[in-house]
């Protein structure tokens, strides 16, 4: 913590007097502290949300009912789903952009930013409704993170405190990508334009809008899901004039979107990653702006996928299963681009690199196993099944948290002012990386094969690959104490690092801030002189 | 060339692994028993080719790049940073590959969308948790049931050692003439369940206060075990589907035994002999069932 006091006098304005203490914290309207609160509670949540996931896989680890009785086994998959989406991944993003964005673009700070430190200190409050949730009468909500009624109207107080936290999580998101879209289109440095920005910069644009479009969205399908639980509403009933598939529809409207609210803020990251290490500038910026945008605009046209198996009219089957396989395009162009940025570099592998690498191999093979879902047939049989754990899994664990893990081991130098241990970091993504694929590649035979998801024991034909699924999970879990370990090390003893530690690094934090970046940066703006693109 | 061998090496190996897949179940698809399950077993190998290919092409140029365009090595970056006609090339080439996906898969979705003039018709129930059956048409008509997990509990509790159809076995089997285009028609009492039978290649949610359909045609007689595949609920691992296809003889046997017995739930374990003498053993059994119901 220790390390964002870097005091750098001699600039004019501020000075850095702020409260110390935990009243730093809790009045800061700083971006660059605010951004380290949102790292610090998503690598908490995090540990929540992996705890819950070493229950499920010591559970299934052998057939029968050992350690989670079935009811409290759908409390942790429920609240495993609901605090890794939530608390982990997307506020692990925002803590990125909180510090980044200003940095990258030349601004002194967030444009809100007391709505900055507002849209922080909420999620603690969800978080804690959530996990305090577990001990109330009639445990944690237990109807998948996804909670369709009718299952979700059954369920005890749990299920209205999820309700609650996920109304706080949603306006935290909305104030957050407001703060985002403002900042971003108002306070870029003079002379750069938006097809001058930083790829992390674009794609946190893109996100803020998929959020500001979305959130409200799911805000009212859970208030639907309220005041059918306690006001005499029958929305999702059918005896009382409801339809139960509405719910359906409008949660996925949200959890589309959602998909790409958490993954395209990734691909921001890899694209700042991967030309730095490449020591070569992206290659196809501006398709790489434009397919991000329209896996943006698709992502809004394809939520039924989700509901093949609901049942809907032959049309409608059709349109989503072609705009979903749509998304291939876009997608693939990504791929292609990193593919060319990297070839005819001079490549360094050091562990950002490792894992942006890490982060292309198997987000593909997610991304192979999303088309084959996108198939009306085929998703029929696997839909609900560990085939699609498996996908998710790719898409989110080695797709959305290998990015985070690239994107903190490359910017942590300009956080702290301290080199990180190569060493240490590159056992972090080899363990990651086997474990990862040890645990999940064999969920897709265990899909393929007919175990059905969100079950607490099994038939004995999938015993042998829960086995290794779980002893992979629990690798996997032990690996991520490394990180731990490499961030607080780094912090506390690491060795200074310089201003630009990457020589292929070329945006702003890296070429205009000192390391560690000062408290208060850029208040007199930059001058950005334009690369060629 | 040596890398060039590494990357030929890798793709062979990945080919054998990719086809001794498809070989054993275990790693894939049950073993398909009516038209649409074959159809979806197909199109889905046909994609792991697909994607298999790309996967080399992509990985064999990224890996070769990670291999040689390496700083340690001395070598030197260029300085490209696009092509609009290598770009276009890469946005159409997908395209065409989904245009050839979609094709068979729109077929499919066709056939598996047409449930018209069905020899037969079940109506499968939802409930927390078990499913119940009624015969609604065709052969079997009048035929109504409930069908439950028969795993001991001590097996699940791990007491006793796990049976060979552990939680896969039910007192009532769903039964089905062979040959037959069964139509299927789901509803649900509570909460949203899904029916499915992977080697039917049927699942079709189950949706309380609506209809839905969908059908099979079972190719060969047999017992085929699915599981209940929507959350819904504490036992929600706890109550599988099995359907028996018997040859059209024996169905009809089936039909007059369970006609011959009672509208009511029955154990189709005492009515497999003498049926009509232990008629008033099933009807008792049959109030019990639906006491406990």
């Amino acid at each position: 913590m220790a390390a964002v006091h870097g005091d750098v006098h001699g600039h004019g304005g501020h000075d850095d007097h702020h409260p110390t203490g935990i009243m730093r914290w809790v009045t800061t309207t700083n971006h660059k502290d605010i951004g380290t609160m949102y790292l610090w509670f998503s690598l908490a949540m995090f540990f929540t949300g992996g705890f819950l996931a070493m229950g499920i896989r010591a559970e299934l680890f052998q057939p029968g009912i050992q350690i989670l009785e079935p009811e409290l086994f759908n409390s942790f998959t429920t609240l495993h789903g609901l605090i890794m989406v939530f608390g982990a991944i997307m506020p692990a993003f925002v803590g990125f952009a909180n510090w980044q964005v200003p940095m990258m673009i030349g601004a002194p700070d967030m444009a809100f930013a007391r709505m900055n430190n507002w849209s922080f200190w909420l999620l603690p409050v969800a978080a804690s409704l959530l996990v305090v949730s577990f001990f109330v009468p009639g445990g944690a909500a237990a109807g998948g993170w996804t909670f369709y009624p009718p299952l979700s109207t059954q369920g005890g107080l749990g299920v209205d405190m999820m309700i609650f936290a996920v109304h706080i999580l949603g306006a935290s998101s909305i104030m957050g990508a407001i703060n985002i879209i403002t900042t971003i289109l108002n306070m870029r440095a003079p002379g750069m334009k938006l097809m001058d920005m930083p790829l992390f910069v674009w794609t946190w644009l893109i996100t803020a809008y998929l959020l500001v479009l979305v959130m409200p969205v799911l805000a009212g399908t859970v208030t639907m899901l309220l005041t059918d639980r306690h006001f005499g509403t029958s929305f999702f009933n059918a005896a009382g004039g409801g339809d139960p598939v509405l719910f359906q529809h409008i949660f996925w409207f949200f959890g589309h979107p959602e998909v790409y609210i958490m993954i395209l803020p990734s691909f921001g990251i890899v694209s700042e990653v991967i030309p730095t290490f490449s020591r070569k500038p992206l290659f196809g910026y501006s398709s790489m702006v434009y397919a991000t945008a329209s896996i943006a605009i698709l992502s809004c046209v394809v939520w039924a996928h989700h509901m093949f198996t609901a049942g809907m009219p032959t049309v409608a089957q059709l349109f989503f299963m072609y705009a979903t396989m749509l998304i291939a395009v876009p997608t693939g162009v990504k791929v292609f681009n990193w593919t060319a940025t990297m070839w005819r570099g001079s490549m360094t592998f050091e562990t950002p690199m490792l894992f942006a690498i890490g982060f292309i191999f198997l987000f593909v093979i997610g991304g192979f196993s999303g088309v084959i879902c996108a198939i009306v047939p085929i998703d029929i049989q696997v839909q609900d099944t560990y085939y699609v754990i498996a996908h998710f899994h790719y898409v989110l664990v080695s797709g959305s948290l290998f990015a985070i893990f690239a994107g903190a081991y490359y910017w942590i130098p300009k956080w702290s002012g301290r080199m990180y241990d190569e060493k240490l970091g590159k056992w972090h993504f080899w363990l990651s990386m086997i474990f990862f694929n040890m645990a999940f590649f064999v969920q897709h035979f265990l899909g393929l094969a007919g175990m059905p998801r969100r079950i607490p024991d099994y038939a004995l034909q999938f015993a042998d690959f829960n086995m290794i699924s779980s002893l992979g999970a629990f690798g996997f879990g032990l690996s991520q104490l490394l990180f731990v370990y490499i961030m607080i090390k780094t912090i506390r003893s690491g060795e200074k690092a310089p201003d630009k530690p990457w020589d292929g690094a070329t945006t702003l934090e890296w070429t205009h801030l000192p390391s560690p970046a000062p408290y208060h940066s850029f208040e007199k703006p930059p001058v950005f002189k334009p690369t060629v693109h | 060339m040596r890398s060039k061998s590494v990357v030929t090496l890798a793709g062979v190996a990945a080919l054998a692994l990719y086809s001794s897949m498809a070989v054993g179940s275990k790693y894939n698809f049950p073993e398909p028993q009516s038209v649409i399950a074959q159809d979806i077993y197909d199109q889905h190998i046909v994609l792991l080719w697909i994607c298999l290919a790309i996967f080399v092409g992509v990985f064999g140029v990224m890996f070769y790049s990670v291999l040689k365009h390496r700083k340690s090595l001395g070598y030197k970056a260029a300085n490209f940073h696009h092509s609009t006609t290598v770009e276009v090339i890469w946005t159409i080439i997908p395209c065409l590959i989904l245009v050839v996906m979609a094709l068979p898969a729109t077929k499919t979705v066709i056939a598996m969308k047409d449930t018209s003039s069905p020899d037969m018709t079940i109506k499968a129930t939802g409930y927390q948790w078990m499913w119940g059956y009624d015969y609604l048409q065709g052969d079997g008509e009048g035929i109504s049931f409930y069908s439950k997990l028969t795993t001991p509990k001590a097996q699940i509790e791990n007491r006793e050692p796990k049976g060979e159809n552990y939680l896969l076995e039910v007192d009532n089997h769903m039964v089905v003439p062979v040959g037959k285009k069964v139509r299927m028609i789901l509803t649900a009492n509570d909460v949203i369940h899904a029916w499915w039978v992977p080697a039917l290649g049927v699942k079709q949610d189950a949706i309380p206060g609506f209809i839905r359909d969908s059908w099979f045609t079972a190719d060969k007689p047999g017992i085929y075990r699915g599981q209940c595949a929507e959350l819904c609920g504490k036992d929600h691992g706890f109550m599988p589907i099995v359907v028996e296809v018997l040859e059209e003889e024996a169905y009809a046997q089936w039909v007059a035994e369970k006609l011959a017995g009672t509208n009511e739930t029955v154990n189709l374990a005492a009515v497999t002999t003498e049926m009509v003498a232990e008629a008033d053993e099933d009807n008792a059994a049959a109030d019990k069932n639906s006491e406990n119901n």
